[in-house]
This record gives structure tokens, sequence and C-alpha cells, in this order.
């Protein structure tokens, strides 16, 4: 077999670098926002790029267990998203 | 047998080895993926309204991800880990685009206008929302 290339390793961390900065800017969003669906959907956006940072962490210490944590991370965002949007107009979450 | 690193590549999950073709490919999708997670927060910072900003995440934050999983499965090698990247690419171009149509529902049933002079196209109907027979 052949060496993993030497060129692999930066590259990863600099993709990993280069989404993880505006990501922190996508607080911004979330605390100014100046409607609720706003705030929502800076939380969602957090939620995807943590989910393809987690994959870029699996890549970068070449441990696929990480994979798994991204998609853990897919599932809650999913699930977080459509119940603030339902409690939003609903009111509750779940009826009596 | 006990070390950790043994039992992670007996069950698929360990560093593989990687060729040049390989490696160049996982460094063209990572390069695409951040650069269309970056054009999506971007999008969420400065588009001017809810739904406006919704357009942007939904659909270049999903791909950026997408590409970044694309270039998960082509460094684990299909199975284990890589088989885990090709999940995540199926559950998220589901999840997505119906988180994006439930967020703007919300919106709209909160009667947040669209932006400037934008409006329902000649012929819609004009609803209000209130099509809630389904709970």
């Amino acid at each position: 077999m052949t060496e993993t290339p030497e060129f692999l390793a930066p590259a990863v961390q600099v993709g990993l670098a280069l989404p993880s900065a505006p990501t922190r800017l996508a607080g911004y969003r979330v605390i100014r926002g100046p409607t609720t669906p706003d705030r929502v959907i800076g939380l969602d956006t957090i939620a995807t790029n943590v989910v393809a940072i987690a994959v870029l962490f699996a890549l970068a210490t070449e441990q696929g267990l990480f994979v798994t944590v991204s998609l853990v991370l897919a599932i809650i965002g999913f699930i977080s998203t459509i119940a603030v949007a339902r409690y939003v107009t609903e009111g509750d979450l779940i009826e009596p | 047998m006990t070390d950790p690193a043994t039992l992670l590549a007996a069950a698929g999950d360990g560093a593989p080895t990687v060729g040049p073709l390989r490696a160049g490919l996982v460094v063209l999708l990572v390069a695409i993926g951040s650069f269309f997670l970056l054009v999506g927060t971007v999008g969420l910072l400065r588009l001017p309204n809810v739904y406006n900003r919704l357009h942007a995440t939904s659909k270049a934050t999903t791909l950026g991800a997408a590409s970044v999983f694309l270039a998960g499965f082509v460094f684990f090698g299909p199975g284990g880990a890589g088989l885990t990247c090709l999940l995540g690419i199926a559950f998220l171009f589901l999840t997505a685009p119906t988180g994006g149509h439930v967020i703007s529902r919300a919106a709209h049933r909160m009667g947040i206008d669209f932006h400037g002079s934008a409006s329902w196209p000649l012929g819609a109907k004009e609803t209000d929302g209130e099509d809630s027979a389904d709970d």
C-alpha cells in the first residue's frame, strides 16, 4: 500500500478553519435576529455547519467514529428545528 | 488486541491508507464543501429578510455539508464510516428541505411580509396559512 500523501492533512485543516469562523458569526443572527424564525434559521445553520465540521474532524483525526457523531447531531438539529417551528405556530409541542 | 486502534481497524472505522488520487479527490470535495458552507453562512448574515435567509441557508449549506460527507465517503472507503457518510447525505437531503418548509410556513403564519416589492405571482391565490386540516 502507498503512503497517504502529505498535502491531505493541511488541506483538511484549512477546510476545517474556513467554515468555523462564520459559524461563530451566525450567533449574531441568533442573538439579534429581528423575528423568531430568524433565530431558528440561525440555529439550524449552526447545526448544519457543526455536522460538516464533525465530518471534517473525522477526516483530520482519521477516526471514523466522529462521522457517527455528525449523524447524531444532524438528527438532533432536525428535531429541534421542527419542535421550535411547531412551538411558534401551535403554542405547545404535545397537545393534551 | 485490546488496543483501541486495532479494534477500530477491525470495525472498519480506523485510519485507511489513501493513495494520491483519492487524497486529491478528498481535497477537492472538502474545498467545494467549505466554499458552500461559507457562502451559506454569509448569506444568513447579509440577506435582508427571513425568506431570503432561508433561501441562502437551506440550499447552500446543505450542499456544502453533503460535499463534505462525500469527501468522508471517499476517504473512509465503502464500508464502516464511509457507509455512515452516505447515510448522512440521504438524511440531510430529506430533512433540510422539510425543516426549511416548516420554518417558512411558521414565518408566514406569524404574518411576516415579503421583502421590498416582492408579492405573490399573478393568479396565485393568497392563502392565509389556515389550511390546518392536518392538525
